[in-house]
């Protein structure tokens, strides 16, 4: 029974034409189970007129394209989409089925696992497979982020995870790549649907800038004050990075919430990450580790965050921010040129 | 109306310790709390009732212990509270808490149909957000997820309008009643409990059931058993290497950093725009 499911599946999510940056990180982390398990790895793409994007999905490393192109399928909904990926499930039988921790990934894929009444592990940031017993390993932070857990799904099949954005890392796309398209048709009436998106607003509030920011400094209760917090905005002013805040900050009141990085706030990836006064709490680090060049100031010498940072700096935030904020702005109107990122 | 709300006892994660040796939880170290989303969602139903009049039923898996937070939800203004709790409950994943949660809700309905149920975004322990949905699968109504306002309850019409959140923004869903909600914080702000609620609370004995009150239950489907998934293993977070310390005085430190980020021309560039033309 169990080994009629072969091959590993991603969940492509597509938003406004196009495709979630989780569903391209995926295809990434599901090619190397694929290659380990010897099997293809396809995408699972439901939407309307989506079609077109199939062959992005291939150059991103799927082998196959499963595609549900119909009108009733226009916007997110859970009772159509469901409908769709349970049919392709149930046909196609995948062994391992990845969906991105967004709210529309979440949401599909908790309803798919009760149909399809088999294990679903929630936000997992490691994937590993057993090769032997072709186990999927999904591991997560438990109890707060204190730990982390593995979780498997010995006896049901798929094995399904949704995964954190961010975590994983997309291939470089290969136009060159070959892979099939496999259209499938399924039957959905309009008038069947008992929930309607009336209206989409999108909000590119400072929190999207904040996930799509180059350069972020990040301030931590290492400030002592809301005044002593100022610095961090008058740094990101003068290098043109966005502000971001530890849990306790926001807790505090020195920072809107939606300026929060970590675990319960946003995932970032800048180039380059500035932590200031920030202790580097296992919950705050999750959210900013792949930054690509992290920089810490804090006056503890033994403080976690220096074990992630790529450079660290041992003394008061409040002497040296000023010195730094000088240099730069020096620097400025001495070249008279303006700071870009590459 | 009628609204019931899922809740759940959950170890206060700020404040919990893990044991280093074992990798276990220190349950004694955390205090247990109603779960936060769920009181969010407890509000959202007194919000609902004003408008529409009806009742407020809670319901909760977990050990006799677990009254003192269906207490907690009539002192937030539940009128009524449910606990299932049986040794064959325990070890259950979201498949397996759903399924019994699903089972409760009909016992509930057929005593007074439900037209609402609503649950938290997601419960700080076990973290999934799985649960929610789970239960509107079983019940074969619609699940709304992240969902932040609740507008035009339409008891006559049966409709409801909700904001949903999304990944950036939100979407405004009409959607039919009953329906399913989980909701997030944002929803509204916890309220300090009227007296009256408080003593009334105080008093209130939750109806208790075993699995044997529940009528036709697949005990499979319970518990350890009925859960596809299980912890493999626990372990400490990856311990990361660290980079280099800058060393000196802070002007030393501050000229060196300034050096290292100049070199890093892939990174950041010093565009020289004054010397155009
Ligand atoms: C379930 C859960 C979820 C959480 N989610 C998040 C999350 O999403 N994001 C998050 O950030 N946290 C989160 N936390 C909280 C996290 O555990 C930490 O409490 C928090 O990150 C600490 O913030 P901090 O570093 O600003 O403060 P502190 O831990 O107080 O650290 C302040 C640091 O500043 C240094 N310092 C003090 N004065 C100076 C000075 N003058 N110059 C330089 N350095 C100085 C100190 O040495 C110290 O290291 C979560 C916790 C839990 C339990
Ligand atoms: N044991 C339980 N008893 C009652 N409600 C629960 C239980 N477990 C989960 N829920 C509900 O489901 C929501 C999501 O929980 P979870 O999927 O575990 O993150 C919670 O906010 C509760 O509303």
């Amino acid at each position: 029974m169990m080994e009629e499911y072969r091959g590993v599946w991603v969940f492509i999510e597509e938003n406004d034409g196009a495709i979630e940056g989780v569903s391209l990180e995926l295809l990434g982390a599901g090619r190397k189970l694929a290659e380990k398990l010897e099997v293809p790895l396809s995408g699972i793409l439901l939407g309307h007129e989506v079609t077109k994007l199939a062959k992005e999905v291939i150059s991103y490393g799927a082998d196959k394209v499963y595609v549900i192109d119909n009108p009733v399928l226009k916007d997110y909904r859970t009772e159509s989409y469901m409908k769709g990926v349970i049919k392709l499930a149930e046909t196609y039988k995948p062994e391992i089925f990845l969906y991105g921790a967004t709210p529309n990934g979440k949401d599909l894929a908790s309803a798919v696992a009760t149909d399809l009444s088999t294990g679903l592990t929630a936000d997992t940031t490691m994937l590993d497979v057993d090769i032997d017993k072709r186990l999927l390993e999904a591991s997560r932070p438990a109890f707060g982020g204190n730990i982390m857990a593995t979780i498997l799904c010995k006896k049901h099949r798929p094995q399904m995870a949704t995964v954190r954005p961010k975590v994983m890392k997309a291939l470089e796309p290969d136009s060159n790549r070959q892979g099939s398209i496999i259209e499938e048709t399924l039957n959905l009436k309009e008038e069947d649907m008992r929930t309607k998106v009336l209206k989409i607003v999108k909000e590119l509030t400072k929190k999207t800038n904040l996930a799509e920011a180059h350069v972020i400094v990040c301030g931590g209760k290492g400030l002592g004050d809301i005044h002593g917090f100022q610095l961090i905005h008058e740094f990101a002013d003068t290098i043109g990075a966005s502000v971001g805040g530890t849990r306790d900050v926001v807790e505090a009141g020195w920072l809107p919430h939606e300026f929060q990085v970590g675990q319960t706030g946003e995932t970032v990836t800048p180039k380059i990450y500035f932590a200031i006064g920030i202790s580097g709490a296992i919950q705050h680090v999750v959210g900013m580790k792949n930054s690509e060049l992290i920089i810490a100031i804090n006056k503890d010498p033994g403080a976690p965050i220096f074990e992630v940072a790529t450079y660290g700096i041992v003394g008061d935030a409040l002497e040296i921010l000023p010195k730094l904020i000088q240099q730069f702005k020096e620097m400025k109107t001495e070249k008279g040129g303006e700071i870009s990122y590459a | 109306m009628h609204i019931v709300v899922c809740v759940k006892q959950v170890p206060d994660t700020k404040i919990i310790k893990i044991n280093p040796k074992t990798n276990t939880l220190d349950r004694r170290s955390a205090p247990a709390i109603l779960n936060p989303y769920d009181a969010h969602a407890v509000q959202a139903a007194v919000k609902i009732r004003e408008e529409t009049g009806g009742m407020i039923s809670v319901l909760s898996m977990g050990p006799p212990q677990a009254v003192a937070i269906i207490k907690k939800s009539i002192e937030i203004g539940a009128d009524r509270g449910y606990l299932i709790s049986d040794r064959a409950f325990a070890g259950a994943d979201t498949l397996a808490t759903s399924y019994a949660l699903s089972k409760a809700l009909q016992k509930i309905a057929n005593e007074e149909p439900i037209d609402l149920v609503i649950c938290g975004k997601h419960a700080i322990d076990g973290d999934t957000g799985q649960v929610g949905p789970g239960i509107a699968r079983r019940l074969d109504i619609p699940p709304i997820t992240n969902v932040i306002e609740v507008s035009e309850v339409n008891k006559a019409e049966k409709t409801v309008l909700i904001k949903r959140k999304q990944i950036s923004g939100y979407e405004l869903i009409q959607t039919q009643l009953p329906c399913l909600l989980t909701v997030e914080k944002e929803i509204n702000s916890i309220l300090y409990s009227p007296l009256p609620n408080m003593l009334r609370a105080a008093r209130y004995e939750p109806v208790i059931w075993a699995v044997s009150d529940l009528g036709e239950v697949d005990k499979t489907q319970l518990g350890l058993k009925g859960s596809p998934t299980i912890v493999g293993k626990m372990f400490t977070p990856p311990k990361l290497e660290g980079g280099k310390k800058l060393e000196g005085s802070s002007d030393e430190q501050v000229s060196q950093l300034m050096d290292i980020l100049m070199e890093r021309k892939d990174l950041l560039k010093l565009k020289e725009t004054s010397t155009a033309n």
